[in-house]
């Protein structure tokens, strides 16, 4: 009797344990997470979320890391969840942070005169196809052609007489959006063909599908894919930087109204010179700096 | 002797009754608070199962409501594009061939898995019922207990290289979605196909037994039938695993947003259509509302199985 009397007391001490660290965290969060002074000298301190592009995230939570290193004090949450989730994250204000690789004013729905834009870095696109595809080069009514169902062997392109396999990301995704818009210039890629939703997924289909022909962002391009010319031009660094190769994409970290405390401290960090110069390249990113051309959001391009 | 030992039973008495009292108080009070607990633990699964409800069949009915979209139109119309710019028709939200993939691959999984289980389950229970408890038993709980996206990863690499190489196609097929599935569903129909069967009176087989009747006659007369409503309750659990699984399939099965046409072909279900659109989608928008009620069908068919079990399970289990 006692001793069934002491072990429910025990569950019932544990869930209030519980329940009361919760709230804790809760509280803590809400105060902490809140507003910071933004002067100058004031300690880097607090909560803060950064949520959205996958194709971002192994960059910013390096980067956080990083910061956290320094700043022991700064706690920095950082979530994927697709460029959409950070859009709409961050408007409602359940994130500090939004992270997208598309502009908000493209995403509808958004009202984006509420978000301030900060442009991080800049991710090159590339159609990848399967080793076994002699084609290195595809122009552009050809790539056109492909994704939308028109050409559906690779011989009709100089290559082996093989079916053409088209796997697809998802309708939304980031990457998706972007070479629809620079590559095939806006042509709907309705071909029939599979769909994969993450970027890891599609690289191990392409690298073991015959025949198979996709696009990836060129952090996650490797030795078991084989990257295409678009009209003669490689996707380079050097190339996407001078304006030449078109299908690349900015990383957009987003912020309701003017960033202060936490929230600039930690956008001014990725901007720096040691993840600019050091880790955006080493994880297969551009950095912003080395841009040599700029775009809008409608997609007209200007050198700088 | 006997005056001098006459109040001891009187004092046992006085002690009894008090403990007596005390025992009973203690009793009422923990019951009560036993009483309690129980009630609010039930009362909240209710709650919550009448909130999830309540929640999903608001989000996605404002496909209907909100944007106008025709029911017939949702449930019977192979188009999908929900982002299609208004100068060209507006979006279209047709998800019949979600459905039809979802239906397809789950049937399929449930036709190899069902027989197969209800053979593995006879076997545990009536034909070597030690080895069964020693070995299948220990291997069928690993088998449950494999978390679904090593399923798929298996099953990605190589159970559709192995379609590929061999069978032909692109090894992304409606094949390779039903091999996983059903092997993904073992483990939910042998576990509750073995309970229905040992729960089967011992009289009914001695009786079989003692009229003459062969093992297999007992089996195949007696047992299998009589446990016919628990073994029908085991494939609908096992149809509603493989309806509801979602990461393992949207691996294997290519997610084509087309009808196939044979079974080497790729398609796509609800719930990888849901997972892969999900992450992109703004809350509200008719996209994010199309996949609201994509769910919303899941729900109704979980519920429709769930009734059919009800149903048969009040068939009766002992006739």
């Amino acid at each position: 009797m006692l001793g069934n009397r002491a072990k429910w007391m025990l569950v019932l001490a544990a869930v209030l344990v519980l329940v009361v660290a919760l709230a804790g965290c809760g509280g803590q969060e809400q105060k902490q997470g809140g507003e910071q002074p933004s002067g100058g000298q004031a300690e880097i301190a607090g909560n803060l979320t950064a949520v959205g592009s996958t194709a971002m995230q192994p960059l910013v939570e390096q980067a956080a890391t990083q910061f956290m290193a320094k700043n022991p004090k700064a706690q920095i949450v950082v979530q994927g969840g697709g460029s959409g989730t950070g859009l709409t994250q961050v408007a409602s204000g359940a994130a500090d942070i939004g992270n997208s690789d598309i502009f908000a004013e493209e995403k509808s729905g958004i009202d984006a005169s509420q978000l301030v834009d900060h442009k991080v870095c800049v991710v090159g696109m590339a159609t990848v196809v399967n080793p076994g595809v002699t084609v290195d080069n595809l122009t552009k009514q050809q790539l056109v052609d492909i994704f939308t169902g028109k050409i559906t062997n690779w011989k009709e392109v100089g290559g082996p007489d093989q079916k053409i396999v088209v796997i697809h990301r998802p309708k939304g995704s980031g990457t998706r959006a972007t070479f629809k818009k620079f590559a095939l210039g806006g042509v709907e890629d309705s071909a029939p063909g599979m769909e994969q939703d993450s970027s890891g997924t599609v690289r191990k289909m392409v690298a073991e599908t015959p025949g198979a022909i996709s696009y990836l962002a060129l952090s996650y391009i490797d030795n078991s894919v084989k990257a295409l010319k678009l009209d003669g031009v490689e996707p380079t660094v050097q190339n996407i930087a001078n304006g030449k190769y078109p299908v690349w994409a900015y990383q957009h970290m987003y912020t309701k109204g003017e960033p202060t405390g936490l929230k600039k401290a930690f956008l001014d960090y990725m901007l720096s010179e040691e993840v600019q110069g050091q880790l955006v390249e080493k994880m297969g990113y551009i950095p912003i700096t080395k841009m040599q051309v700029e775009r809008d959001a409608q997609g007209n391009i200007t050198k700088k | 002797m006997h005056e001098g030992f006459s109040p001891a039973p009187d004092l046992n008495n006085i002690y009894r009754t008090t403990d007596k009292r005390n025992i009973q108080g203690r009793k009422r009070c923990g019951e009560l608070l036993g009483r309690s607990v129980a009630f609010l633990a039930a009362a909240l699964v209710v709650v919550l199962t009448v909130s999830i409800i309540y929640f999903i069949g608001s989000k996605g009915l404002a496909i209907f409501t909100v944007h106008g979209v025709r029911f017939t139109e949702f449930l019977f119309s192979t188009h999908w594009w929900p982002d299609r710019p208004l100068e060209e028709g507006g979006p279209a939200v047709g998800s019949l061939t979600f459905i039809l993939g979802s239906l397809l691959v789950s049937l399929l999984a449930v036709a190899v898995s069902a027989p197969l289980s209800v053979i593995v389950a006879v076997f545990m229970v009536e034909i070597a019922p030690v080895w069964g408890q020693r070995v299948l038993q220990p291997a069928i709980e690993i088998l449950a207990g494999i978390p679904s996206v090593v399923y798929g990863y298996v099953g990605l690499s190589l159970l559709v290289p192995f379609i590929r190489n061999y069978l032909g196609g692109e090894g992304f097929s409606v094949l390779a979605g039903f091999i996983v599935l059903s092997i993904m569903i073992l483990p939910t129909i042998i576990s509750v196909s073995t309970d229905s069967l040992r729960a089967l009176p011992p009289q009914w087989k001695e009786a079989a037994l003692a009229l003459g009747s062969t093992r297999w006659q007992t089996i195949r007369l007696v047992l299998v039938p009589a446990a016919r409503s628990g073994l029908i309750t085991a494939v609908v659990l096992g149809l509603a695993r493989a309806f509801g699984e979602a990461l393992a399939v949207q691996m294997v099965i290519g997610n084509t947003r087309t009808i196939p046409h044979s079974l080497l072909d790729p398609t796509i279900t609800l719930t990888s259509a849901i997972t892969m659109d999900m992450g992109y989608t703004i809350m509200g928008s008719l996209w994010n509302s199309a996949l609201w009620s994509m769910g919303l069908i899941l729900l109704l068919m979980s519920f429709l199985f769930i009734m059919v079990i009800r149903v048969v399970v009040r068939g009766g289990m002992v006739r």
